[in-house]
């Protein structure tokens, strides 16, 4: 039975197409967590002011976003962008979906945190005879992000785990890979879909249990009160 | 007499359409400490609050240490360094451990050397019996440890006046005696004080001079002794009535 699984993983380049996906996947993940990042703090801060126009346009956009599948706006991007003369890869589309998601969910996170810190915080610095500029760099900017890195983390996790939906676009990930060798290996191996499978299935829970219990670190860390 | 260290003068102060203060004048010596009392709503918070700057006034002037401190070139940075507040709440800042929280002000804003602001605040916290608790973070002290961690922090910064709103409003009550205990101390060490508070007995034992605030005015400014003994306004009687019926209703459950 073991033999079976290991001939799986060494027949052909097998090992390293499933390294390649997990590299797409990677790739796919980091790049729309940065972008999110990027785009999804000034937003936040946007939503956090005082302008309500702006802030209304940002909520739409974020409740719009919210509610769609994931696997809808990889499609309608995928196959309308083209029809409309833009030209991107699939690998970039899928890079494009993700952030437009990420940075809608980034930026609620940004506001929640901003928002969320009580106005006395504020007055105990002023008081102090802090300037408003210390008071957002020692007292607001601190507690901020103390507050957004767990939900950072977590929808990092999420971002993560979603990616396998690029399967769908034809994008050789890690899931698409697995099912490639699977459909090959198949044929003269039964198990080979469990141990493919089950393969990646660890990858997963490599990647995204250490960020995780990473999170939960940090919030027991910081916990205030 | 010692001097006038801060005279307020005509202070109006109305929150949109709502008056708050309606004319508040009062002088507070040198040394002295005023205790102001009154129903909820009275404005004896905002008072506070109009003196360091964290409520803009409508009208009226305050001058604090011979120059006038509020109109156009204000510098409440300045002033909030030598006025002191202490709040209901403690507002102890949760990210930053208890030595943090006390040299913020002087390192940052007075810029002073740290070797020797860190000298100042382990005097005062040793004062306050909280040396040993240098290190620890805001979440692990208890309500009346936070509030003295929050009176060194203002003391830090060596005020000239301090000011108190309601300082045990928040605490349990077995809490709310180690931080009067603190402030009766800074009292007889002659630090000039201005205390908002509904604690009758500490005010009667700590005061100067009561002031009575009720609907934005003072009804009446007295000695405790005097005030307590013989208001000579209805409204201070009234008010003090209410205190009575709950110290009478305590006595009669224990």
């Amino acid at each position: 039975m073991l033999d079976s699984a290991l001939s799986v993983f060494t027949a052909g380049r097998n090992m390293a197409r499933l390294m390649e996906g997990l590299g797409v996947t990677v790739w796919i993940s980091l790049a729309s967590v940065g972008l999110s990042a990027l785009i999804g703090i000034p937003l936040g801060l946007i939503m956090a002011s005082p302008k309500r126009a702006a802030a209304k346009a940002i909520r739409l956009y974020l409740e719009t976003i919210r509610v769609m599948p994931i696997l809808v706006l990889l499609f309608l991007f995928y196959y309308s962008l083209s029809k409309v003369g833009i030209n991107l890869t699939a690998f970039l589309v899928s890079i494009l979906v993700f952030t437009l998601w990420g940075a809608a969910e980034m930026s609620d996170l940004v506001r929640a945190a901003v928002t969320s810190l009580p106005v006395h915080q504020k007055e105990s610095g002023r008081a102090l005879g802090l300037t408003e500029i210390q008071v957002s760099l020692y007292i607001v900017i601190p507690q901020a992000i103390r507050r957004l890195l767990p939900g950072v983390i977590n929808l990092t996790t999420r971002m993560i785990k979603t990616t396998p939906f690029v399967f769908f676009i034809n994008i050789p990930d890690l899931m698409k890979v697995g099912q490639q060798i699977v459909e090959v290996s198949g044929v003269r191996d039964y198990l080979a879909s469990v141990w493919v499978y089950g393969f990646i299935f660890l990858i997963y829970f490599a990647i995204c249990y250490p960020v995780s219990l990473f999170s939960r670190f940090l919030e027991n860390r910081w916990q205030s009160g | 007499m010692e001097q006038e260290i801060l005279i307020i003068r005509d202070l109006q102060k109305s929150f949109g359409e709502t008056p708050v203060l309606n004319g508040v004048s009062l002088s507070v010596r040198q040394g002295e400490v005023l205790v102001i009392i009154g129903p909820s709503g009275c404005g004896k918070s905002t008072l506070l609050r109009c003196l360091n700057g964290l409520e803009p006034i409508n009208s009226g002037e305050i001058e604090f240490d011979g120059k006038i401190i509020t109109g156009a070139q204000a510098n409440w940075n300045l002033v909030r360094q030598k006025i002191g507040m202490v709040f209901q709440n403690y507002e102890l800042f949760p990210h930053l451990n208890v030595m943090e929280n006390i040299l913020l002000g002087p390192l940052k804003v007075q810029k002073r050397p740290k070797a020797e602001a860190t000298e100042v605040a382990c005097g005062w916290l040793e004062r306050v019996g909280l040396l040993d608790r240098a290190e620890a973070y805001p979440r692990e002290l208890s309500g009346g440890q936070k509030q003295r961690v929050a009176i060194v922090r203002a003391l830090a910064m060596a005020p000239e006046i301090m000011l108190f709103d309601e300082v045990t409003a928040s605490l349990d009550p077995e809490m709310v005696r180690e931080v009067l205990d603190v402030m009766l101390s800074l009292a007889s060490q002659g630090l000039t004080m201005l205390i908002v508070t509904h604690e009758m007995g500490f005010a009667r034992a700590v005061a100067d001079k009561i002031i009575f605030l009720d609907g934005g005015s003072i009804v009446e400014s007295a000695p405790p002794d005097i005030f307590f003994a013989n208001p000579s306004t209805e409204r201070a009687r009234r008010f003090l009535n209410i205190f009575e019926f709950d110290e009478d209703k305590k006595l009669g459950v224990s």
